[in-house]
C-alpha cells in the first residue's frame, strides 16, 4: 500500500470518528411538563441512528431541538464539535455568534411527517428556492442541482407539477430532494412515513436507504422497525423523555434487555 | 338628460372611483404592515397595531371624516397659530385609506394565521429567515384566500365613499341628489343605483376570476 492510500484510509478512519451532532444533558420543558429529561447523544459521521419509542416519549421534540425549531430548556448541543446551544433553565449561558449558528444550522436538513412542501410552488421551485435565497446560488446552478437531486429520488419527470398532484410518497421524496439540495451533512427525519398510505411507505424508505448508502449522517425517528433493523447502525429506544436502551439493531430490536423495550416491541411487531 | 347633467354624473362617478382606488391600494400596503405588526413578537409593536385597528374599526367612518376635515385644522391652528385648509379630496384619501387599512389588516392577519405552521417550520429548517419565509412562502399562500374578503371590503368601501357628500364633495350620490332635487325626477336615483351596480358587478366578476387564477395550484 502506498503512502497516499494509507493516508486516505487513515483520514477515513478519523472521519468516521468525527462527531456530527452531540447532545449533553438536554432537557426540554413545556410549561410544567418535562418532555426530555436529560438526553446524552453523540452521532458520528456517516452513522444512521434510528430512534424508536411510544408517542409522547419525546423523540420528535429531540429532533426539533437539534435544528432549533424548539429551544431547549437546559443542556448543550454541539454540531460538528462546535457549540451551538448552551442553556440553563431557558436562558442562554454561552453567547454564541449567530452567524456561526446559522452556518452550522445549514448543515442540518430536515424531513417532516407531513412533508410540508410549499403548495404554491412547483416541485422544481420547491427544490430551488432555498439554495437560491439562502445560499444565494444563481438560478442556473440551482436548476442543475435541483434536477440532479430530483433524479436521485426518481421524480425529475414531475418537476413542473404542483405538490397537490403528487401522491404522498412522491411528495415525501420531493421533500427529501428539497432538503438534500441544500447539501446538508446531517439529515433529520421526523416520522417520515407515518402520514403515508401503507403501499407508499416502501418507496420513501427505499429513497432513505439509498441516501444512507451514500454515507449521509442520519437521525431517523420512526415506527418502521424493519427499516431500523436493516439500515440503522444504532437504535435508540426512548420512553418518557429518557433514552431507555441503545445499541446495534440486533441487540435492541432482537434482544432487548429492558422490560419497557420488550413491551413496546411486542406491541408493535 | 342634458349634456351637462351627464357630465356631472360622470364627474361624480370619477370621484367615487378615485377615492376607492387610492384607498384600496394604499390601504392594502399599509394593512400588510399592520397585520405583521399584530403578529410581531415585540409587545409594543403588537400593541400599536392593536390600538390602530381598535380605533379605526370602533368609530364611525363619518366621524373619522369630520375629524380629519374639521378637527385637524383646528388642532393645527391651536398649536401653530396658522390656518390649514383641508382639501376635501385629500381628506377623503387619508380617511378612507386609514379606515380600510384597519379592516384589511385583520383580513390579512387571519389569512396568515390560517397557513399551517409546518410551512414556517419547513422554511426555517431550510435556513430561511423569518422575513424570507414570510415574503416567499407564507404571504404568497395567502393571496387566494385574501381575494374574497378583500373583494368584500372593496365593495363596501366603494359604497361608503358616498359619505364624502357630507364634506361637500360632489361624488356620484351627491350629484344625483342635486339633480333629482332640482328636476323633481326620481329617475336620477335609478341611474345612480345602476352605476353603483355596474361598478360592483365588475368588482365581483373580477375577484371571482382572480380567485380562480390564484388557486391554480390547489386543483388536483
Amino acid at each position: 500500500m502506498n503512502e497516499d492510500k494509507l493516508k486516505e484510509v487513515q483520514n477515513g478512519l478519523e472521519d468516521s470518528e468525527k462527531s456530527m451532532v452531540r447532545v449533553e444533558e438536554l432537557r426540554k420543558q413545556f410549561g410544567n411538563l418535562e418532555v426530555l429529561k436529560g438526553i446524552d447523544l453523540d452521532v458520528k459521521k456517516g452513522e444512521v441512528v434510528c430512534i424508536i419509542g411510544p408517542s409522547g416519549s419525546g423523540k420528535s421534540t429531540l429532533l426539533r431541538c437539534l435544528n432549533r425549531l424548539e429551544r431547549l430548556t437546559s443542556g448543550k448541543i454541539y454540531v460538528e464539535n462546535e457549540l451551538t446551544e448552551d442553556r440553563v433553565n431557558g436562558r442562554t449561558v454561552s453567547k454564541i455568534d449567530s452567524d456561526k449558528i446559522s452556518r452550522l444550522n445549514l448543515d442540518i436538513g430536515m424531513v417532516f411527517q407531513n412533508f410540508n412542501l410549499f403548495p404554491h410552488l412547483t416541485v422544481l421551485e420547491n427544490v430551488m428556492i432555498a439554495p437560491q435565497i439562502v445560499k444565494k446560488i444563481n438560478k442556473d446552478d440551482a436548476y442543475n442541482t435541483a434536477i440532479q437531486v430530483l433524479e436521485r429520488v426518481g421524480l425529475a419527470d414531475k418537476k413542473d407539477e404542483y405538490p397537490i398532484r403528487l401522491s404522498g410518497g412522491q411528495q415525501q421524496r420531493v421533500a427529501i430532494a428539497r432538503a438534500i439540495a441544500m447539501d446538508p451533512k446531517i439529515m433529520l427525519f421526523d416520522e417520515p412515513t407515518s402520514a403515508l398510505d401503507p403501499e407508499l411507505v416502501g418507496e420513501v424508505l427505499e429513497t432513505m436507504k439509498e441516501l444512507a448508502e451514500t454515507g449521509m449522517t442520519m437521525i431517523v425517528v420512526t415506527h418502521e422497525i424493519g427499516f431500523a433493523r436493516e439500515v440503522a447502525d444504532r437504535v435508540i429506544f426512548m420512553d418518557e423523555g429518557v433514552i431507555c436502551e441503545e445499541g446495534g439493531p440486533q441487540e435492541v430490536i432482537l434482544n432487548p434487555k429492558k422490560e419497557r423495550t420488550q413491551a413496546f416491541l411486542n406491541k408493535i411487531l | 338628460m342634458t349634456q351637462q347633467q351627464i357630465q356631472a354624473i360622470f364627474d361624480g362617478t370619477v370621484i367615487t372611483i378615485e377615492i376607492t382606488a387610492v384607498s384600496v391600494v394604499l390601504g392594502f400596503i399599509l394593512a400588510m404592515f399592520v397585520a405583521l405588526g399584530r403578529l410581531s413578537k415585540n409587545r409594543i409593536i403588537r400593541g400599536i397595531s392593536w390600538f390602530y385597528i381598535w380605533f379605526f374599526r370602533g368609530t364611525p367612518l363619518l366621524l373619522q371624516l369630520f375629524m380629519v376635515f374639521y378637527a385637524v385644522p383646528i388642532i393645527y391652528l391651536d398649536y401653530t397659530g396658522q390656518t390649514l385648509n383641508m382639501d376635501p379630496m385629500v381628506t377623503s384619501y387619508i380617511t378612507y385609506t386609514l379606515n380600510t387599512t384597519a379592516y384589511m389588516a385583520e383580513i390579512i392577519r387571519a389569512a396568515i394565521e390560517s397557513i399551517p405552521e409546518g410551512q414556517m417550520e419547513a422554511a426555517k429548517a431550510l435556513g430561511m429567515t423569518y422575513g424570507q419565509a414570510m415574503r416567499r412562502i407564507i404571504i404568497p399562500q395567502t393571496y387566494r384566500r385574501l381575494v374574497a374578503p378583500i373583494g368584500n371590503e372593496l365593495i363596501i368601501l366603494l359604497k361608503d365613499t358616498s359619505l364624502v357628500s357630507s364634506i361637500a364633495l360632489s361624488d356620484l350620490l351627491r350629484t344625483t341628489r342635486t339633480l333629482a332635487n332640482s328636476s323633481g325626477s326620481w329617475l336620477y336615483y335609478v341611474y345612480a343605483a345602476a352605476i353603483y351596480l355596474f361598478m360592483t358587478t365588475l368588482l365581483q366578476l373580477g375577484t371571482d376570476q382572480l380567485e380562480k387564477r390564484l388557486g391554480v395550484y390547489e386543483r388536483r
